[in-house]
């Protein structure tokens, strides 16, 4: 009984037990019906741009217009639409593609490692100035992204960076969140008297941060790693204030390209539409696969704060 | 022996003086969190301070030039407030910021409210396929605020809406989404149906980590799903909320792909319709980048004080 009740909340799958779960009255029928009735009609909501934009993604233009938006038009043209998005322009849109996940990879991989060094030093060492630092990276959080991109245009463009990789990049590289839930989680699950048991069996401590620290870490630079891919991905504002080379365009700037067409070009509804979903489907699965991962040092972070 | 008597905390360079080992070890002690920490610490300077310091320079600076296209040479001065003065005197932007506000007060409650809700129902034994449920709400925080609303204008624009023409054949009533009055709430419905599971997921984090005696314990007093919810859920998941309102308040002044895009389909949204979206103009149609930069210091200053108001009014009512 005991075992059911520690174990219950933990799940993330299987209904909770019972009779260990909030109310703990057990389960009457009407309520589970009502609930899960709500619940369902919720996801419908959350579902029907999605369910939409694959009936439209199959449509041609005639169609798109002409026939019921719900439900699939007369020629089942998704295979051809498809064709069309990867291949109009010389495959520009694989391009986009390929910078988004260049942007989002590489930067959230480097900002993670960061994030964790920075935040591992703050919690295990005293030295002058780390109040400072913490609260200068404080502040910084609550800074709003698009207050400092305009001003970091202007920067960029004196360096000669604007409108290159690295405009977007180098930005993409800080996350003062993922700095502040490594110092905390740092805080919290990196035991002292181990770190000191490593130094006197001799590892320096680069060493000691690299084996031990991150090792320790995980959970939460899991959680760091994907907050910063997923703000790097759906970031607009930086790449639109920077870049005016299509070629280095993420998917977001580039579909917002087609998009803007279309009152002109009727064609590019089709591409619209299927860019569109060829975006969005790798995105959902990712994000349904991944959203376990999702708690990791959230909960700390959210406890402490 | 002499390392039993230092403290257990973070080690301090004054640890053990007496062998040299030691002391080379202790220089090591010293160097190495600001080797740890120097690689973040300069980026955050350079892509956050240095911006923002470049941010408050540019708003007190004034650019004259002379002769009509500047070709008589550009001089550049200190404008004491002047770039304020203009930012404050334009009333788009000040009725672009009021615009903000009303939306936030009327999106963010109704947003967070609805991510508790969920989360509630969700951990309750009342709900089938939790897990299903859950990633389907979460999933479009994914999904780029861009194309989310390129997906959400397909279903706002009369002729191609699905929902437009079923509201017609349903009801004969056709409704404007794009409209004067209508198009801030069809913004919203965007925002909240982006973060809105993003949002649940945070609670749902903090419900999990509620400890099962507590709910063991109100189960003994008598206590039902609804007294539980009010009484223990609610208060022990506070922090979540405030961290999540915190982020909303600050994402609703940030707003600007929604409107931007939307702009191409509705006659009422014009381009300083948000703040951010007014000095966007100012600074790439205007190119007058130092009223921009007065405009992006002003809606910092405004999200700071929304935020601050929001965690002090928080923290008095919790005494």
């Amino acid at each position: 009984m005991t075992a059911a009740v520690s174990a219950a909340p933990q799940r993330t799958d299987a209904p909770p037990f019972p009779a260990a779960t909030p109310g703990g009255r057990g389960r009457r029928p009407a309520t589970t019906i009502l609930v899960t009735a709500v619940l369902a009609v919720v996801a419908i909501y959350f579902l029907v741009p999605v369910y939409w934009v694959v009936v439209a993604a199959s449509k041609t233009t005639d169609d798109l217009f002409g026939t019921n938006g719900f439900w699939f038009g007369n020629t089942f043209a998704l295979f051809d639409n498809l064709g069309a998005v990867l291949t109009y322009g010389g495959g520009v849109f694989i391009r986009w593609f390929a910078n988004s996940v260049l942007y989002a990879g590489v930067g959230g991989l480097i900002a993670t490692y960061l994030a964790a060094a920075g935040g591992y030093a703050l919690a295990k060492y005293a030295f002058k100035g780390r109040n400072l630092i913490f609260g200068l990276v404080l502040g910084g959080v609550l800074v709003p992204g698009t207050a400092t991109a305009l001003p970091l245009f202007l920067l960029f463009s004196q360096l000669g960076l604007a409108n290159t990789y690295w405009s977007v990049l180098i930005p993409s590289l800080v996350s003062p969140f993922g700095f502040f839930l490594c110092r905390i989680y740092a805080d919290a699950t990196v035991d002292t008297s181990l770190v000191e048991a490593a130094r006197i069996d001799g590892a320096g401590e680069l060493r000691i941060f690299h084996t031990l620290g991150l090792r320790i870490m995980t959970p939460a630079l899991v959680t760091v790693f994907l907050f910063q891919i997923v703000g790097i991905w759906n970031n607009y504002f930086l790449p639109l204030v920077m870049l005016s080379d299509q070629d280095l365009y993420p998917i977001t700037l580039g579909l917002n390209n087609w998009n803007s067409q279309t009152d002109r070009l009727p064609e590019f509804y089709e591409l619209t539409t299927g860019g569109v979903l060829l975006s969005v489907i790798p995105l959902a699965v990712a994000m349904i696969v991944l959203q376990r991962f999702w708690r990791g040092g959230l909960t700390e972070g959210a406890v402490k704060a | 022996m002499t390392t039993q008597t230092t403290p257990t905390g973070a080690p301090t360079a004054a640890r053990r003086p007496a062998s040299p080992p030691a002391k080379k070890r202790s220089t090591a002690v010293g160097r190495a969190p600001w080797i740890l920490v120097g690689p973040f610490l300069l980026l955050f300077l350079l892509t956050f301070v240095l911006p923002i310091i470049v941010a408050i320079g540019q708003s007190f600076t004034t650019v004259t030039r002379a002769g009509l296209f500047g070709e008589q040479g550009v001089t550049t001065g200190f404008a004491w407030f002047e770039n304020y003065r203009i930012a404050l005197e334009d009333g788009n932007f000040v009725a672009s910021i009021w615009r903000m506000l009303l939306f936030g007060v009327v999106q963010v409650p109704v947003m967070i409210v609805a991510a508790t809700v969920l989360a509630l129902l969700l951990e309750s034994a009342s709900a089938r396929w939790p897990g299903f449920f859950r990633a389907t709400y979460f999933m479009p925080y994914g999904i780029p605020g861009v194309i989310a609303t390129i997906l959400w204008s397909f279903l706002y624009v009369p002729g191609l809406s699905p929902i437009i023409d079923l509201t017609e054949t349903l009801f004969g009533f056709t409704p404007d989404f794009l409209g004067a009055g209508t198009v801030l709430w069809s913004i919203a419905n965007i925002v909240t149906w982006t973060y809105a599971g993003y949002n649940m997921l945070i609670i749902v984090a903090q419900l999990k980590a509620i400890p099962p005696e507590m709910y063991e314990a109100a189960r003994v007093d008598g206590a039902g799903p609804w007294r539980t919810a009010w009484s223990i859920q609610l208060p022990l998941i506070r922090p979540a909320l405030v961290l999540t309102t915190v982020f909303s308040i600050i994402g609703t002044l940030q707003l600007f792909a929604e409107p931007q895009l939307l702009m191409t389909v509705s006659p009422a949204i014009d381009s300083q319709y948000t703040p951010n979206l007014s000095a966007y103009t100012t600074a790439f149609a205007y190119n007058d980048y130092n009223v921009a930069a007065a405009q992006s210091v002003l809606i910092a200053l405004v999200a700071f004080a929304l935020s601050f108001l929001f965690l002090r009014l928080t923290n008095r009512s919790s005494r």
